[in-house]
This record gives C-alpha cells, sequence and structure tokens, in this order.
C-alpha cells in the first residue's frame, strides 16, 4: 500500500497529537492538594446539632440541582419555603438562608468551585452581604 | 441518574431532629412599615403566612396628584431592585419613567386638553398585560406571566435575543447593554442585581408582595397618587378608586389589557 | 470531494487569505463584544435591534436563490438550470449559516443559547424560525453535496433524493414567511404590522438571490472554465425582473394605505424611512439611494438590449443587491423603532465595531461560497 502525500499526512498528525495531549503537557508537574478546608462559622458553632437543610452527603453531592430546584421554585412558582425530608420548613434564599450559617463564602463555596474547575455564576447577579460596597 | 432527594434519604435512614437553621419564626419576622389596611391583600396559608396574594394585581395612578419634577417613586424603585444608573439615554435602564401625555395617550391627547393635563409626567410602567405580546415572544419562557397576572422575567434564563423589547408596545423593557454593577449606586443586599445582556423591567415588587409589603413606589409616594390592589376584589384599594372615576388605560386598542389604569 | 479545496491559484490563495483576515478582525472585535457586552454597538434602549439582526434578515433572502433554480429544474424540467443548481444550494447554504451566525452574535448571552433547546416554546416564532432554518440547511447541504459527489462518480444521483428535493421547495417558502412574521406579528410596531411582510420577503428574497447568483455565474465564467450558460442566466435575469417588479409594487402598496388612510402610527414610520422625521434623514438618504437603484435596476433588466449585454447585467444585478440589501439590511428592521412606542425619534449609527464584526460574518459567508464554488468548478471541470 502506498501513502500519498505521507509528508503533509504525518505533520499532520503530530501536530493533532500534541494539540490533543496539549493540556496534559500544561499540567504537568502541578498536581493541586484538596484543599484544606475550615468549614466552621459562628453560626454554625452555636448550633445544637450540626446540620444543613439535608444531610451533609447529600448536600455535597447534589446542592447543585437542590439549589437549581430553589431557583425555579421561587422565580417561576412563586413558592419560597423549602420543606426538608425531615419535615422542617426553610426559607429559600441562597443569600439569606445558606449564607446564613455559610458565612464563609471564600472558604466554604469558592476553595472546592476553584479545585474542581467548577464556575458557578450564582454571584453574577446575587450579592454576597458583607461585599457590598 | 442521580438519585432524587428522597430516594437518597431512604438509603441513607437519616433520622430526623432538632432544628437546626434560624427558626421560622425569625425569617419571617419580615413583615414591616406596609401592611396595607384595604381589602384584597388577605393574608392567605400556603407559602410564608403574610403574603400580600390575589387573583389579578393591579394598580391605579391618579397622575392629578402627581407633583411636576417628583421622581419618589422612581427612586424607590430603582433602588429596591438595584437598577443601574449609567447617565446615558442608550444604555439607559428604567423599570419606571415619566413622560408626557402625548406620548403615554397618543390617541387620547388632542389640542383643546388643556396645558394643565398635557404637561402632567405620567410615570410608565410595566403594564403587566392580561396577554402579554412579550410571553408570546419569548423564545425560552424566560419572562412568562404568573397565576396573579405579573408578568415576571427569569433572569437564569434570559439570553438576551430582545424580541421581546419589539413585542413590548409600551417601551417598558431595557436591555443590559453593559454590566450594570459598576452603575448601580448603592447595591441592596436583599435584591440580586442582573448581568449584562439580559432583558428587565418592573415586576410590580413581587419579591416585596411575598413579604407581605406593598410595592416601593406605592409606598414612596407622598401624595398617595398610586394604589395597589386585587382587580378581583370588589373591595380592593384599586376597585374603590376605579368604581368612582373615568379611568384610561394605554393603547387599549392592542388587546394587550393593561394592568395598569390611569386617571388623569 | 474537499481536498479540492486546497489547491488553486495564486489568485485564489490571496482571495482566501484576504477573506480569513476579515473573518479574524470580525472575530478579534466580536471577542471584545463579549467583554464588554452589546454595548459596543449602536444599539439602544430604543433601537433595540441593529445591523446585526438586519443583515439576517436581508441574508435570509439568498437562501432562496436555490428554490428559484430547483423549482423550475426538478418540477418544470428546465434543462439549462441542471448546470447551476448546485449553485444556488451551496449559495443557500452559506445564507443560512450567516443567519444563524448574525443572529448568535446578536444574544446578550451567547452562552445560554442552549435555552431554546432546554426550553422550547412554541408561541415564539423565533422557535419556528430556528427550526425552518436548520431544517433547510440540512436539506441543502444534503441535496448540494450528494448531487455533485453522483456528478463526480459520474452516476446519476440516488433516488432518494428526489423526495428531499421537492420538500425544499414549500421549506424555502417557510423560511421567508416564518422570518417575516417575527416581524408581522407584533402589536404595536405599525410599521411591521402589515399582512403583506410575507408576500415582500418572497418578492425580494426572488430579486436579491438570482441576481447574487448571476454575478457569482459571470465572475466564474470570466475566471474559470466553468460556464453557465447564456440561457441560463438570461433565465434567471428575467426572475429577477419580474421578482424586483412585484417588490416594488409591494413597497408602492405600502405606501398608499399608509399615506391614503393618513393614520399617524402607520404613516409616521414610512415618512421617517424616506423623508426623515425632524431632521433625523440618515436612513432617509440610503433609502432614496434604495429607490433610485431599484428603478434603475428594473429598468435595465426589463429591455432585452441592455440585460443581454453581460456588462450591463452585471450592473443591473449590482444595483438589486444593493437596493435591496439598504431597504432589507438596514431600513426594514431599524425603521421599525422609530418613532419609539413612547414617540421617541432616535437615531441608530452603527459603531466601528459592529460594522467590523458584520463584515467579519460576510467574508465568511464569502469564504464558504468561494470553497464550495471551487469545489464545484474542480469535480465539473474535471469530469
Amino acid at each position: 500500500m502506498k501513502l500519498y502525500n505521507r509528508g503533509i499526512i504525518l505533520a499532520g498528525i503530530v501536530v493533532f497529537l500534541i494539540l490533543a495531549s496539549g493540556p496534559f503537557w500544561y499540567g504537568r508537574g502541578r498536581a493541586v492538594s484538596p484543599p484544606d478546608l475550615k468549614l466552621d462559622t459562628p453560626a454554625i458553632e452555636q448550633l445544637k446539632e450540626k446540620l444543613c437543610v439535608e444531610p451533609a452527603p447529600y448536600m455535597r453531592a447534589n446542592h447543585m440541582r437542590l439549589l437549581n430546584d430553589w431557583r425555579d421554585s421561587v422565580v417561576r412558582e412563586g413558592k419560597r419555603t423549602y420543606t426538608a425530608a425531615d419535615g422542617k420548613v426553610y426559607k429559600i434564599s441562597l443569600t439569606g438562608t445558606c449564607l446564613e450559617c455559610h458565612s464563609n463564602k471564600e472558604q466554604f463555596c469558592d476553595r472546592c468551585h476553584d479545585y474542581a474547575g467548577a464556575k458557578p455564576a450564582c454571584w453574577d447577579c446575587h450579592i454576597i452581604p458583607e461585599e457590598v460596597r | 441518574m442521580a438519585p432524587t432527594r428522597r430516594e437518597f434519604l431512604k438509603i441513607a435512614g437519616v433520622s430526623a431532629a432538632g432544628l437546626v437553621l434560624p427558626p421560622l419564626a425569625s425569617v419571617f419576622a419580615g413583615a414591616q412599615a406596609g401592611m396595607p389596611a384595604a381589602g384584597g391583600v388577605a393574608p392567605t396559608g400556603s407559602d410564608p403566612r403574610s403574603a400580600l396574594t390575589a387573583k389579578r394585581w393591579g394598580m391605579v395612578i391618579d397622575t392629578r396628584k402627581c407633583r411636576s419634577g417628583c421622581t419618589d417613586c422612581i427612586d424607590a424603585c430603582h433602588i429596591a431592585h438595584n437598577v443601574p444608573n449609567f447617565g446615558n439615554p442608550k444604555d439607559e435602564i428604567r423599570w419606571i419613567g415619566t413622560e408626557k401625555m402625548a406620548h403615554v395617550f397618543p390617541a387620547e391627547t388632542h389640542p383643546r386638553i388643556p396645558e394643565s393635563i398635557k404637561s402632567l409626567p405620567i410615570p410608565v410602567f410595566c403594564n403587566h398585560c392580561e396577554n402579554p405580546p412579550c410571553v408570546r415572544v419569548c423564545p425560552t419562557q424566560a419572562t412568562f406571566q404568573r397565576a396573579d397576572g405579573i408578568v415576571m422575567m427569569d433572569y437564569h434564563r434570559c439570553i438576551g435575543c430582545r424580541f421581546c423589547m419589539a413585542a413590548c408596545p409600551y417601551g417598558s423593557r431595557s436591555m443590559n447593554f453593559r454590566d450594570p454593577r459598576p452603575f448601580i449606586p448603592k447595591i441592596d443586599p436583599a435584591f440580586p442585581t442582573r448581568t449584562k445582556g439580559v432583558v428587565e423591567k418592573c415586576n410590580f415588587c413581587e419579591e416585596r408582595l411575598a413579604q407581605g409589603i406593598l410595592p416601593a413606589c406605592v409606598i414612596a409616594c407622598s401624595e398617595k397618587a398610586l394604589s395597589f390592589g386585587d382587580l378581583e376584589d370588589p373591595g380592593s384599594d384599586v376597585r374603590r378608586v376605579l368604581d368612582g372615576k373615568f379611568s384610561l388605560r394605554r393603547r387599549q386598542e392592542l388587546g394587550t389589557g393593561p394592568q395598569i389604569y390611569y386617571i388623569l | 470531494m474537499l481536498e479540492k479545496a486546497l489547491k488553486g491559484s495564486r489568485g485564489y490563495g490571496i482571495w482566501v487569505a484576504f477573506l480569513l483576515l476579515l473573518t479574524g478582525i470580525g472575530f478579534f472585535f466580536y471577542w471584545k463584544q463579549l467583554d464588554y457586552g452589546l454595548g459596543i454597538t449602536g444599539m439602544s434602549r430604543d433601537v433595540s435591534w441593529g445591523l446585526y439582526i438586519a443583515q439576517f434578515t436581508f441574508l435570509v433572502g439568498f437562501a432562496a436563490s436555490a428554490v428559484m433554480l430547483v423549482m423550475p429544474y426538478y418540477l418544470h424540467d428546465f434543462k439549462e438550470f441542471g448546470k447551476i443548481t448546485i449553485l444556488g444550494e451551496f449559495l443557500a447554504v452559506s445564507a443560512v449559516i450567516m443567519c444563524v451566525t448574525f443572529v448568535t452574535i446578536d444574544l446578550g448571552r451567547p452562552d445560554r443559547v442552549a435555552n431554546l433547546l432546554l426550553h422550547p416554546s412554541p408561541r415564539s416564532v423565533l422557535f419556528w424560525d430556528i427550526i425552518v432554518l436548520s431544517g433547510y440547511l440540512l436539506i441543502n447541504i444534503v441535496t448540494g453535496w450528494t448531487v455533485l459527489e453522483s456528478e463526480k462518480k459520474g452516476v446519476p444521483p440516488p433516488a432518494w433524493v428526489k423526495p428531499i428535493i421537492y420538500i425544499s421547495i414549500p421549506w424555502a417558502i417557510s423560511i421567508h414567511t416564518v422570518t417575516a412574521f417575527i416581524y408581522a406579528g407584533l402589536p404595536g410596531r405599525g410599521f411591521w404590522l402589515t399582512a403583506i411582510m410575507a408576500p415582500r420577503f418572497l418578492a425580494s428574497a426572488f430579486a436579491s438571490g438570482p441576481a447574487l447568483l448571476i454575478l457569482f455565474c459571470l465572475i466564474l465564467k470570466r475566471f474559470t472554465k466553468f460556464d453557465a450558460g447564456e440561457k441560463a442566466i438570461q433565465t434567471l435575469s428575467k426572475i429577477v425582473a419580474y421578482a424586483l417588479a412585484v417588490s416594488i409594487f409591494f413597497v408602492l402598496v405600502e405606501l398608499f394605505t399608509a399615506f391614503y388612510s393618513q393614520i399617524p402610527g402607520h404613516t409616521s414610520h414610512l415618512t421617517y424611512l424616506f423623508w426623515g422625521l425632524e431632521g433625523h434623514n440618515m436612513i432617509a438618504n440610503w433609502m432614496r439611494v434604495s429607490a433610485l437603484t431599484a428603478v434603475a435596476a428594473f429598468i435595465l433588466l426589463i429591455i432585452p438590449k441592455a440585460r443581454t449585454r453581460e456588462p450591463i447585467l452585471a450592473l443591473a444585478c449590482g444595483l438589486t443587491f444593493l437596493s435591496l440589501w439598504i431597504e432589507k439590511g438596514l431600513g426594514l428592521v431599524i425603521t421599525g423603532f422609530i418613532p419609539s412606542p413612547l414617540e421617541a425619534i432616535t437615531d441608530y449609527i452603527p459603531t466601528g465595531p459592529e460594522i467590523a464584526i458584520s463584515v467579519g460574518i460576510w467574508a465568511l459567508g464569502l469564504l464558504l461560497i468561494t470553497v464550495f464554488y471551487k469545489i464545484f468548478v474542480a469535480v465539473r471541470t474535471e469530469t
């Protein structure tokens, strides 16, 4: 079998391989260890039982889904309370309910999001209470 | 597929115990000044206990009470909703504005109307139409109509195509042509800002109604020119005003059914 | 077949490089726009659609070039168009790609464009426009490419292409109709609220699309070995003449309705468009050019002695193109917003970045056309 335009084809393959593997070369030797998180805030320390609106493992895995549901519930259905699985009722509010306890947004939200490369757009509109000019 | 909340909890077998987050009583202690005395805004049982609800929200504006040069309602609204001030008409964003009668009621204006009426500053809002063209044209349902008649914007969903701005026959909508945050005089953390690239407008203060407070513009008006309430309730503020006076709606002939009524 | 686009003369290389440069400049300014927001354009609260949406509206017209060849050839067995139907289809493909690009860069939040599919809204005309445009794109890519590939192999096109080609005819009508409905169904915009909006779109499309196609055929004849044939080009020029006549007639009909009834909501926009309002007459100056060029092009096209001479035909087609570009790509969209619902007259002047982005997309479209036509000519002249 004869390969026509061998030079061009091989050069193309090399360029492709370099580009496709680029991110790996770029990130080589830059292993980042998971952030060491301090999640306690004064508000949380005062709680008798340290429990979020739902159990921590569920929140860890599904907070983004829960927040999306909350968002649609308030904006589109006008429903502003959330009944947790244990029957307790919470006011749906990102800056009110969530940040009331988790007042350390930088520790609590940003460090994991940065580590995971997640870029939630919440704060483009919602305002972190302490950051108000 | 991720497990739903209930499935997860079944597996985890989590028990319900002790109240954790701020008790509800404090959360809903938000009903401050502004609880209306008028009917039609009776608290209901479902959502937050003190929320104001209605079958169809509406507003009456007695423009005869408006003082020329007064911007109290505009200022209150724009502060409450973090509306930016770009200082130029091109990028302008406004939820409330004032216009001359000839511009608001072109079909009702004629040369023999006294100058005192023609020069009235007429406040213009989103009309929260019964049959809103903006909702019809929106390709993502980012703007939609609630059961109580409020025409809402979902700023999380808007793609900024501006079809709604072309469809609105009242010029009630504004586009964030630039990042609004640097142009907000003083940010109120209680209400989100918007991002560049989305369309925005008056929301009849639905966030305040949910807390049992009347719209910011209604409370801000020292002349009580604005009345707000349930148009379906014969005992409401708005109905009482409308029953006694001749009123107009903007561009009635278009069939949009505005829910803002004017007394001139 | 794509490899045929890679080899070409020196002139071809320079032309492609030039178009790539313009596209690159457009991309640079789009990147700026993403950063700054749509405020980088001349659009404002009052005139909230501008050059981008106007270009989209105009370019939908080009997509019609295909149907004006496909219909005579496949339905009426007009053999002379057999040689060039593929050119029409490729022009349609490029035009629709430009349309979609213009709509996308006009979005305030292009990062959320998927919301169109995640939250489909059948009550919105834009929803249907997306469906008909993407459908038309697909139809023309499939038919154009398949027919050309069969030609290259020297076999008749497969039987399954025929039904798709037949579907493309009503589908072409639908893209103009639905695009016109974006405007024609809005209360309170008197200028657009007219039942002949869709017919007007069709008429101007059937003039501007084939006019551009004639220009391309003349260019191909001059610079390549491909000749579309005298009869095909002359028939196309007659189509342009008739469509242009209907297009002019429709505008006159609009003028009569507005100015004989004298309803201010209808006259004010047209007054602005053709004469200017309160000293704002930038668009009016352009529209006078449009009116004059339309009449001049029409005269040149109806005189057989004139239109059979290639330079004059080229001139007539150029004038048709210019006239309809001003009418659809400038006047139609902007004038709908002036005066505004609150009776404000706000001038709209496109900014430099806005023009650069628009030119960039035009260059991208021309690049696609160039590549498609290069492949076409290569297949035609080599087999």
